[in-house]
């Protein structure tokens, strides 16, 4: 059986591209193929990745620009056709600005750029994202960011809840959702939402920098395995 | 004829603006001890090409609210004057 393709978004500034690249070829059965930002042709694939980086250089705001790269208005109509899109980091927040998903980014309330290693706890198993983790997991996955602190207004709060939108919230080492353990300020400690729909995900921590026991964990692998396996059944 | 829009965005009251807060604290760390508070936002002037200052204040609006700021964290206020 051929292989199914994931398609990697390439914007002037990402730069976890190859990362998420690796991490995709990983994966028995599954090819990555990356798609420059200033094309229109999604070249059949079954699923996007926005990875992470400084798109336009974060000019204006963050994802701000990239929202209206040429290649976005197709990755919207995949999205709202209901394929699989996940956004990591910057990917998350050219998520939110171009209306995928709810909310905002601002910068981290402690006011600095944090790069290190964060727990999160995958809080809703039931996304195609999510599959292949419990609840009780408590993952190890890096954060790199200085514009994490996710914001909503309160009802979009309480629709993102009552809606099970909310995936990944940071924890202590044991699994606790503690203000000790926010990193960034976060409302509720959020760290990833999805959709209405469940198609479209997007989180801060990046799991494809902890795929590979050599980086210090292989804690992420089961989301892309989790939405690999999906799209292998599409 | 030319206009130029110039337009301020700004954090909402309720988002908290670390930038501001910690240059209100060098301003205080100087010794301006009437300082109470610094916002930090963004100040940008856009020049276009309309037939009128309705027409220019339209696209102004619209520019604003769908690329220079980001309604969900941000207010903008726009004005407007005739390039000669």
């Amino acid at each position: 059986m051929a292989d199914v393709t994931v398609g990697v978004v390439v914007f002037p500034g990402s730069n976890c591209d190859h990362d998420t690249e690796h991490a995709v070829r990983s994966f028995s059965g599954v090819k990555p193929v990356m798609l420059w930002h200033n094309d229109h042709d999604l070249q059949g694939v079954k699923s996007i990745i926005l990875p992470g980086g400084f798109s336009y250089g974060d000019y204006l705001r963050s994802g701000a620009i990239a929202r209206f790269s040429p290649i976005m208005k197709e990755v919207i109509e995949f999205a709202r056709k209901g394929y699989p899109v996940l956004g990591i980091c910057n990917g998350f927040q050219i998520l939110l600005e171009s209306g995928l998903l709810e909310g905002a980014l601002s910068r981290n309330s402690g006011k600095k750029f944090l790069c290190c290693r964060t727990t999160i706890r995958p809080v809703n198993c039931s996304t195609i994202f999510t599959r292949l983790y419990a609840p009780s997991d408590v993952l190890s996955i890096p954060i790199a960011h200085g514009e994490g602190n996710y914001f909503a207004p309160p009802e979009v709060i309480e629709s993102l809840e009552e809606h099970d939108q909310i995936v990944f919230k940071y924890t202590d080492d044991a699994g606790n959702i503690t203000a000790e353990a926010n990193p960034n300020g976060s409302l509720q400690n959020i760290a990833g939402i999805v959709n209405r729909q469940g198609n479209v995900l997007g989180l801060m921590p990046h799991p494809e920098r902890a795929s590979d026991k050599q980086l210090g964990s292989d804690d992420g692998r089961a989301l892309f395995q989790s939405l690999f396996t999906h799209i292998s059944g599409i | 004829m030319p206009y130029t829009a110039k337009i301020k965005v700004t954090l909402r009251q309720s988002i908290l603006d670390v930038q501001g807060k910690a240059v209100e604290h060098a301003l205080k760390n100087l010794g301006y001890g009437t300082v109470e508070s610094a916002r930090i936002g963004k100040y940008i002037e856009v020049t276009i090409n309309e037939e009128d200052l309705a027409a220019a204040e339209r696209i102004g609006r619209e520019i604003s609210e769908k690329l220079l700021s980001n309604p969900v964290m941000e207010n903008y206020s726009i004005e407007l004057e005739k390039v000669n």
